[in-house]
């Protein structure tokens, strides 16, 4: 059992954060490694990229959305409450080295995964602008942690809530123009990261982008999270996460991300049901 | 017994459920001998003076003895004549080839049939575990050395089960959160019941094995890792899990899957229990590509999934087909098509990128190729198109290199496999083993416990002794 020691809703009740003790696997990880969750006996094994790690409380923090049944289990867990299991670290750690100017660019809980990342990439001695987009300045996480680690901050959203209105494509567009990165690493949904994949693509500018696929044993044995990175058949779990954004069929990701769309969508709709006749019944008999 | 050296007679089938009703469900498809039932069959064994079928075994199991228990109602006797050579009965039982090892050395088979050696162990290690008093083997006093055992296929338990006996201290490792590997992720329930694997295992833990499961070694910890932390010994047994697919066009569409992951999804993960949350591509016209067992198990699969027709594609003719004989044969029974001397050419599917169809190549056999099975050799312009939206494909699984890429000094095949002296299993590191699949390629339950055996004696005998 791994037990979380911390729980915080950075957007209530949709994106969770748990600090999980895993001593092994918060000695061994580094950035850009995942772990596998697994909330019951019954339960999907959920990849989830760390957003964090402590090897001296022996912790490792994660930041997931609500979007489905299983991690709607997870954010049913409570300080003190644990997963039954914690695989990790998997995956291959990103490759920080000192290239000159890095640009992080973040949307939704790819900042979570974005946030050792950026880190490590400061430490090694980069110049980092973090470009951060959200729907309003409710939906955004870890402004200030990524805010204090970087050079320069802009936080994007649609409703201009955050300070500046527009897509984080927008930021990055006039970085481009006017202080060329080095680099960019782009974790987010799946059309942040094509869209940013694109507009450096014409500049030549390096774009690492981090894949979260469907997998089951995140260890190269079943080939669920397959992806094609520059024509070839690469699997996410062992080979990435992280791949050059400028290769990566985003298609083809996107269209393997919904294979099990229609039966999640149930499995939440039944899963809302039986919580509510739940409450229902708690309220009746309180 | 001397009856039987007169008139031969036939051996006495197992009864199972019939075809038509098992196709629906997940229970297990042959029920086992009645204590009446494996007393007849016992009573057929001539009890040679030197058994060939003794021979055939991979762990050199004492046939003769443990049937003569039989014959005499020594049940309890029995099943601890095997494990004096076998940890793991109720599974071997099960799932080795018997007849082309103990059975298929059997001297009554030379004119009829031989005795049901399979079906004698698999009666006694059920006996034992719904009627036997649940006395463990005898262990020797504890030595005070410690062995990390990684991978809880059959290789890895079989170590596991002999150190621990010799007074070792054993860590079982497993990377998923259940031990028991193959027998657990990629045998299906109707062929061998989880629950019997669970038992097995529990036997290991009450002998005092200590099972981790969740982690990945390679990635969480390294070989090396464990050796410095204190073990003396480790062996690694981490099968064969990276599997081949046919690199053709439209392999990524949704619907086509590894076999690996479409019977982890059904097995390990439970995807036919609607107790678990784990979403499985529903495959009305499915397609299972390769003739081994694997493929055998995945097309069984599904049709009890639901499948309204499957078949297997397979680009040899039946002769050259690896999987057991029974096992195509049950396949057929329940329903599964087999499309012989036919290879996918291409995968197509629908805007969203599901899986609609398969194009294959017809083939015809050429020239025998290196393993001396004869060539498929493509006939021109007899290719065809099927409805399909559910493809599995089984052609084999290689060498994963999640642990062997993180540690450079256990030397490597060409293929990716680990080196391991065949008589020992030692590896080209100092203190560490390896054995089964990640050392010979996808191969069988029972190889892989003949190597863990040779490994664990080999490893008694540095620890006592030195390397």
């Amino acid at each position: 059992m791994f037990k979380i020691v911390r729980k915080e809703e950075l957007v209530p009740s949709s994106v969770i954060l748990h600090e999980i003790e895993a001593p092994r696997v918060a000695r061994k990880a580094k950035p850009g490694q995942f772990v596998i969750l697994k909330a019951t006996e019954t339960g999907e094994r959920i990849p989830l990229t760390m957003a964090d790690t402590n090897p001296e409380t022996g912790t490792v923090t994660v930041i997931f959305m609500v979007v489905g049944k299983s991690t709607a289990i997870f954010s049913g867990l409570k300080e003190g409450d644990a997963y039954t299991d914690l695989i990790g670290p998997l995956g291959r750690p990103t490759d920080i080295e000192k290239v000159g100017h890095v640009v992080c660019v973040g949307g939704g809980t790819g900042i979570a995964v974005l946030h050792p990342i950026a880190r490590a990439m400061k430490k090694a001695g980069n110049r980092v602008t973090t470009i951060l987009g959200a729907r309003s300045e409710n939906f955004l996480i870890l402004k200030e942690q990524m805010g204090a680690l970087s050079d320069t901050l802009i936080a994007m959203s649609d409703d201009g809530s955050t300070g500046r209105k527009g897509f984080v494509t927008d930021a990055l567009q006039e970085i481009m123009a006017t202080d060329k990165p080095d680099l960019v690493v782009a974790i987010g949904p799946v059309p942040m990261m094509r869209a940013v994949s694109e507009l450096t693509r014409p500049a030549g500018i390096h774009t690492l982008v981090s894949l979260n696929p469907v997998m089951v044993d995140g260890t190269g044995m079943c080939g669920g999270c397959r992806v094609t990175v520059g024509g070839e058949t690469k699997f996410a779990c062992v080979d990435g996460p992280e791949f050059d954004g400028h290769k990566v069929d985003f298609s083809g990701l996107a269209q393997r991300l919904n294979a099990y769309k229609a039966m999640e969508t149930e499995a939440m709709a039944a899963h809302r049901c039986r919580m509510e006749a739940q409450m229902n019944q708690l309220e009746k008999q309180a | 017994m001397q009856e039987s050296k007169k008139t031969p007679t036939n051996r006495h089938p197992m009864p199972e459920q019939p075809a038509e009703v098992r196709r629906h469900n997940f229970l297990e498809v042959p029920l086992g001998y009645t204590e009446e039932m494996a007393q007849a069959e016992a009573a057929r064994c001539l009890q040679c003076k030197t058994p060939k079928c003794v021979e055939g075994c991979p762990v050199a199991v004492p046939i003769p003895r443990f049937i003569r228990a039989i014959a005499q109602g020594r049940f309890a006797e029995g099943i601890r004549i095997i494990w004096e050579k076998n940890g793991l009965p109720a599974v071997c039982g099960r799932v080795c080839p018997q007849e082309i090892q103990c059975e298929g050395q059997c001297v009554l088979g030379k004119k009829g049939q031989p005795v049901a050696i399979g079906n004698l162990e698999r009666f006694l290690a059920d006996w034992e575990r719904n009627h036997g008093d649940g006395s463990l083997p005898a262990k020797q006093p504890s030595t005070g050395k410690r062995v990390a055992v990684v991978g809880s296929g059959p290789s890895g338990l079989t170590v596991a089960g002999d150190l621990v006996l010799k007074g070792h201290g054993v860590t079982l490792f497993e990377a998923f959160h259940k031990p028991g590997g193959v027998l657990i992720y990629g045998i299906p329930e109707f062929r061998l019941p989880k629950a019997i694997v669970e038992a097995e295992v529990s036997i290991l833990e009450k002998l005092g094995v200590d099972i981790a499961c969740n982690t990945v070694v390679g990635r969480a910890v390294d070989v090396s890792e464990l050796l410095a932390e204190g073990y003396d010994a480790v062996f690694v047994g981490v099968g064969a899990g990276l599997p081949r697919f046919l690199n053709v066009p439209g392999e990524n569409l949704i619907g086509v899957y590894s076999a690996n992951e479409y019977l982890t999804r059904a097995n390990l993960m439970k995807a036919y229990d609607p107790l678990y949350d784990t979403p499985l591509v529903p495959g009305k016209n499915v397609v299972v590509v390769g003739g081994g067992n694997v493929a055998m198990d995945s097309a069984r699969t599904a049709l009890r999934m639901g499948a309204e027709s499957v078949k297997i594609v397979y680009r040899r003719s039946r002769e050259e087909m690896p999987a057991r004989a029974e096992e195509a044969h049950h396949a057929e029974q329940e329903g599964v098509e087999f499309l012989l001397l036919s290879n996918p050419l291409r995968f197509d599917g629908n805007s969203e990128g599901r899986l609609t169809s398969v194009t294959c190549e017809r083939m015809t056999l050429g020239e025998p190729d290196a393993s001396g099975r004869r060539r498929p050799v493509p006939l021109e312009g007899a290719d065809f198109t099927m409805d399909c939206d559910l493809a599995i494909i089984a052609v084999g699984s290689g060498a994963n290199p999640l642990l062997t890429s993180s540690e450079p000094a256990i030397r490597l095949n060409r293929r990716g496999n680990i080196e391991a002296d065949p008589a020992t299993g030692k590896t080209s590191m100092r203190g560490v083993w390896a054995g089964g699949d990640i050392v010979t390629g996808a191969a069988t339950v029972i190889l892989a416990m003949g190597a863990g055996r040779k490994a664990a004696d080999s490893i008694h005998d540095y620890l006592m002794r030195g390397w």
